[in-house]
């Protein structure tokens, strides 16, 4: 027999959850970004 | 009650009023840690003077001895994933997240040591198969989950966390440096504690991953979606049991779809920078070639999301023709891009070619899925994942060993990759036939509904 969680999701959780692996993954594409614009220089 | 059990498959099913939302970041949770693997290669130099710190002594690691790190971590990434697929299938994402990140956490501090006692054997266990293993684990466990949470987008909500994988070396690569310049002394390089800070980072990272991930309960349907009243030809409605997928057709044909995707893409891939330099000479530096590396990186990790995404629409068939087709027109290109000396071309042709090459990983689980179910896709899956170590060996050998050739016949650098250029054109050919004989899965591999049903409700 499965054993539910009872709550829900709050915007607050989405929020969260993206931001945790959004701003790490932001912060990569942008120093990478940085080093890509070395080939227009 | 026992001391894991919150790991059980049970234990994670969602409640009502959970968002499928929440299941994308706990898959990057896991997919943007181990992605970290493709800038390995950034502790390379530093590792071969842990001796001498400011040059190579006498005692200190070649670099063909460090290469066997990433080797044999790439190695038992698709060995682990097709022996354990099924292990993650049947015991859930959670404990699957939690083994990767016990391994992928620990075979860094397993390094760490390697690296503390200067015994290469030592990194070889730890990062190499530990590491491996864990790459495997946390690569396939969450792509079930979310082809299960978006049945209406799996291709999109699988690129979602194949992209992460793309986007974790881009994280990877400045973090490590950055730890390395703060931990460096002059009697070290600081190489064995960004080890252990990344393994404690990255296992922390992963665990709240294993903590956010619910799998659906049975039944359960977005708001608003039902299954559509007739599928799609080549789209089935029922599962394969994951070892009956490898006596059909239709996995070897994929085998071979993805191999040749990846083997045409991870060639270039490894050598774009000496090819631009030797393609372009006196026009591209090696400072602009690293930064055309750079922005291959990112081509990658977006075409993993966009190609999965436009698969939903166009079908995966039809996605794989495209990368097959536009391949084999920019393969041939290339070497007309170097005759005209124009850079802004060549980068291009390239950046197209890598979308496509990150395409093919993230779409590939939901064309497993349109053949063969959502029961074992994970499983089956990771044993397609071997299609990528195969062409993990063949793509650079063959880049290498033709340019190789070439140059020993005489042919000036800048025309060396040519002939590869056109041979790799030659086996998007073969993978759009492999492409093309893809037809729906016979019936008689699917399981009966009444032990599908039985499965389900044991688990």
């Amino acid at each position: 027999m499965s054993t539910r969680i009872p709550s829900g999701t709050r915007t607050l959780h989405l929020i969260l959850a993206w931001s945790f692996v959004g701003i790490p993954l932001l912060w990569g594409v942008l120093q990478t970004l940085r080093n890509a614009m070395k080939l227009f220089h | 009650m026992r001391p894991l059990s919150f790991l059980d498959r049970e234990r994670t099913v969602a409640g009502p009023g959970f968002s499928r939302w929440m299941v994308p970041p706990a898959a990057l949770c896991i997919h943007l840690c181990i992605g970290q693997v493709y800038a390995f290669s950034v502790f390379n130099l530093p590792m071969t003077r842990l001796i001498g710190i400011t040059a190579a002594a006498p005692g200190d690691w070649r670099l063909t001895e460090l290469g066997w790190i990433f080797t044999l971590a790439i190695f038992f990434l698709g060995v682990s994933a097709a022996v354990l697929g099924r292990w993650v299938e049947e015991g859930g994402p959670r404990r699957a997240m939690f083994a990767a990140a016990l391994c992928f956490g620990g075979g860094f501090l397993v390094a760490a040591a390697g690296v503390r006692l200067h015994d290469i054997w030592i990194i070889y266990l730890g990062y190499g198969v530990l590491g491996g293993i864990g790459l495997g684990l946390g690569y396939i466990s969450p792509v079930s989950t979310l082809i299960k949470w978006f049945p209406d987008r799996p291709g999109m909500a699988t690129g979602m966390a194949i992209m992460g994988f793309g986007g974790g070396a881009l994280i990877a690569s400045p973090l490590s440096v950055w730890l390395m310049a703060r931990f460096s002394t002059p009697a070290h390089l600081g190489v064995a504690a960004t080890f252990i800070v990344l393994g404690a980072g990255y296992f922390v990272f992963m665990m709240v991953g294993a903590a956010i991930v619910r799998i659906p309960a049975p039944g359960w349907r977005p708001a608003g979606w039902s299954p559509p009243a007739r599928q799609p030809r080549l789209v089935t409605g029922a599962n394969v049991y994951v070892y009956r997928a490898l006596k059909t057709p239709q996995f070897w044909l994929i085998w071979w779809v993805l191999c040749l995707n990846v083997t045409a893409g991870i060639g270039v891939l490894g050598q774009a920078s000496a090819m631009s330099q030797e393609m372009f000479p006196g026009k591209v530096s090696a400072v602009a070639a690293a930064g055309f590396v750079g922005l291959m990186s990112l081509f990658n990790m977006a075409g993993r999301f966009l190609w999965a995404s436009a698969s939903d629409l166009i079908g995966r068939k039809n996605t794989y023709f495209c990368f097959f087709i536009l391949g084999i027109v920019l393969y041939a290109l290339v070497p007309t891009t170097g005759r005209l000396g124009s850079v802004g071309l060549f980068v291009l042709c390239f950046v197209i070619i890598i979308s496509m090459y990150g395409g093919g990983f993230s779409t590939v689980p939901a064309y497993l899925k349109d053949m063969f179910g959502t029961r074992y896709v994970g499983a089956i899956h990771g044993m397609l994942i071997t299609a990528w170590s195969a062409a993990g060996v063949f793509g650079p050998v063959l880049v290498n060993y033709l340019r190789a050739y070439e140059i020993a016949r005489g042919v000036p650098k800048a025309d060396a990759y040519n002939l590869t250029m056109y041979l790799m054109a030659g086996l998007l050919v073969v993978g759009f036939f492999c492409n093309l004989l893809i037809g729906a899965v016979h019936e008689r591999h699917h399981m009966p509904a009444v032990q599908d049903d039985a499965t389900l409700l044991v688990q």
